[in-house]
């Protein structure tokens, strides 16, 4: 008979880890359906703050800018990100190349205040020089997501590169097909779950930014943080609550999702692997 | 195609090369480098009531080209202590939040990285998902909680420990907290990357030759994983030196940090030049851990 173990010290730790990540959040979502304002008090399970939300002009018109910004910000972030990270993964040694590692490393730990002023001391001077931005809104902020996003875009797909067969592509080339062809029929299929999830993550990122998007930002544009922010530093709010909710409801489900997912390609791989040692 | 001549079609291959190289290379440049530049010119020009609310560097007057290099923004910041103050806040908290972010993380990645194997990709997500949903709002959570009629203390005073409620909120306490609960994943996920790439057959080898568990710990899986901790330090580290929601949601008055005294010079202030001097020096002292951390990954994307 097996003697019941102790946990170890790790796995204790990473309860105690798990449960420090989780139940603030769970705060979030039982206090949404509280009848009272008061975030502390519980006075009974209601749903008003939902329809509150729903009727808050301001914030779904954020909703809507926001999501546009990382759409288009998300799609650009990944093939920048890619040529970034194929150039570096497959061109071997040419100029510049120390320069563009360190361009795509520093955005990943660079102070987002940092990054926001002098992205937007850029866009004032460029508008003294050449007319443009006359104002600064969602065309500043999708270029200035664009740029931090492409970075993590690229340590992504550099790790699948690196991780790639590349005799697949030593391969065609031998056999004659150009370099641009190779790419588009050989890697880019084969890397395409790491794009998906590059993407994925440049459009988080992009949707969770307050501070370069308050610094680049115009009057024109208020992206969701810059609505949830100027309501949250006067206090706890239950409608923020709600909102918080449907964010963590909607990013639980698309975790679900690629966790189904990612489960069903490896189970498929192993019966691959597993059928060819049969056949031997 | 085939017509070209091979001299030729090298041509074409080293122009499309140069092409595709330029195209991160000069975004990056133009968005990315370009704007330091410009920081540290404004940071040597003197602020002024215009729009935008900066004098120029260089100016033609009476056939003599002035060229104005004012030192003024960076030597008050020196002798205002304000701002000496935030930025050996800002470090100490940062500090403090990297080394609970790493006790706390270490253990957490290491149960992860010996767990069956089903179980990892779903602890991974676990430790993630956190981070996919909104920054802002999982430090909004922490209002709710360290507030003096918040859930911590009401929990407290109910269970008896403590008659009246603990000032949480405002302090550098809640700072800490918020930097560790924001960064944590960021903590995790290199150190169980490094953690798993670990060959279990080391482990096995120093035990079978009689090494205690600890001195094993101390000796083999410490150095091994030493490049997923400089990763995770630097990932939490630099960051929250500049961060500016957290204290500026959770902090008060005695936690100062530069982030947030930044954005007020800029926002409030609309003083820019002295925001870029700030920017400035707050580059130059973060430059250090920035090359550490870019040469811990430039080595892992060339691999």
């Amino acid at each position: 008979m097996r003697k019941p173990r102790m946990p170890s010290f790790t796995t204790v730790m990473l309860v105690v880890g798990l449960v420090f990540l989780y139940l603030p959040m769970l705060v979030l979502v039982v206090y949404s359906f509280n009848a009272s304002r008061l975030v502390t008090v519980w006075a009974g399970f209601s749903t008003e703050w939902y329809g509150a939300l729903f009727r808050d002009r301001q914030i779904l018109a954020a909703v809507w800018t926001s999501l546009e910004i990382a759409f288009f910000a998300a799609s650009m972030a990944v093939c920048l990100g890619t040529v970034a990270a194929f150039v570096m993964t497959r061109f071997g040694r040419f100029r510049g190349k120390t320069a563009l590692s360190s361009m795509v490393t520093a955005p990943l730990v660079m102070p987002e205040v940092i990054t926001g002023l002098s992205l937007l001391l850029l866009f004032v001077q460029m508008a003294q020089l050449t007319g443009w931005p006359a104002d600064r809104g969602m065309a500043t902020i999708w270029i200035a997501h664009t740029t931090f996003c492409s970075a993590y875009v690229a340590v992504v797909v550099a790790a699948r590169l690196r991780e790639m067969d590349r005799s697949i592509e030593e391969a065609a080339m031998d056999l004659g097909s150009p370099p641009l062809k190779t790419f588009f029929s050989i890697t880019l299929p084969v890397i395409s779950p790491a794009l998906v999830a590059g993407w994925l993550l440049a459009f988080t990122l992009s949707l969770d930014d307050l501070v370069i998007a308050s610094f680049v930002s115009g009057p024109g544009a208020n992206t969701l943080p810059m609505v949830v922010f100027s309501s949250v530093r006067l206090g706890v709010s239950p409608k923020i609550n709600a909102l918080a909710t449907l964010i963590i409801l909607v990013v639980s489900l698309a975790t679900l999702l690629a966790w189904y997912v990612m489960r069903r390609s490896e189970k498929r791989r192993l019966a691959l692997i597993h059928r060819a040692s049969d056949d031997e | 195609m085939k017509s070209l001549t091979f001299a030729a079609r090298l041509q074409r291959l080293k122009l499309g090369r140069r092409a595709v190289i330029a195209l991160p290379l000069v975004w990056l440049t133009l968005f990315f480098l370009l704007p330091f530049a410009l920081v540290l010119k404004i940071s040597l020009s003197e602020s002024m009531v215009a729009i935008p609310p900066f004098g120029p560097l260089l100016e033609y007057a009476d056939q003599t080209l002035h060229v104005f290099l004012n030192l003024g923004n960076y030597l008050f910041l020196l002798s205002d202590s304000l701002y000496v103050a935030a930025y050996w806040g800002s470090i100490q908290t940062a500090f403090i939040s990297t080394l609970v972010c790493l006790l706390l993380g270490y253990p957490m990645a290491y149960a992860m990285a010996r767990a069956p194997l089903r179980w990892q990709l779903i602890l991974v997500l676990l430790v993630m998902l956190p981070s996919w949903t909104s920054f802002l709002i999982r430090v909004y959570a922490w209002m709710g909680i360290l507030s003096n009629s918040g859930l911590l203390n009401n929990l407290l005073m109910s269970l008896g420990l403590i008659d009246s409620p603990l000032r949480m909120m405002n302090t550098r306490f809640a700072v800490v907290i918020g930097i560790v609960y924001a960064y944590l994943p960021f903590m995790v996920l290199p150190l169980y990357a490094h953690l798993t790439r670990l060959d279990n057959s080391l482990l096995e080898a120093a035990a079978d030759l009689g090494s205690r568990k600890l001195n094993t710990f101390l000796k083999v899986t410490l150095p091994l994983s030493m490049g997923g901790i400089i990763a995770g330090s630097m990932l939490v580290f630099i960051p929250a030196v500049g961060e500016f929601v957290i204290p500026e949601l959770l902090g008060g008055p005695d936690t100062l940090m530069i982030g947030k005294v930044l954005w007020e010079e800029f926002f409030l202030n609309r003083d820019w030049p002295v925001a870029s001097a700030l920017a400035m020096v707050m580059l130059a002292l973060l430059l250090v851990p920035i090359v550490w951390f870019h040469r811990y990954q430039s080595r892992e994307l060339e691999k």
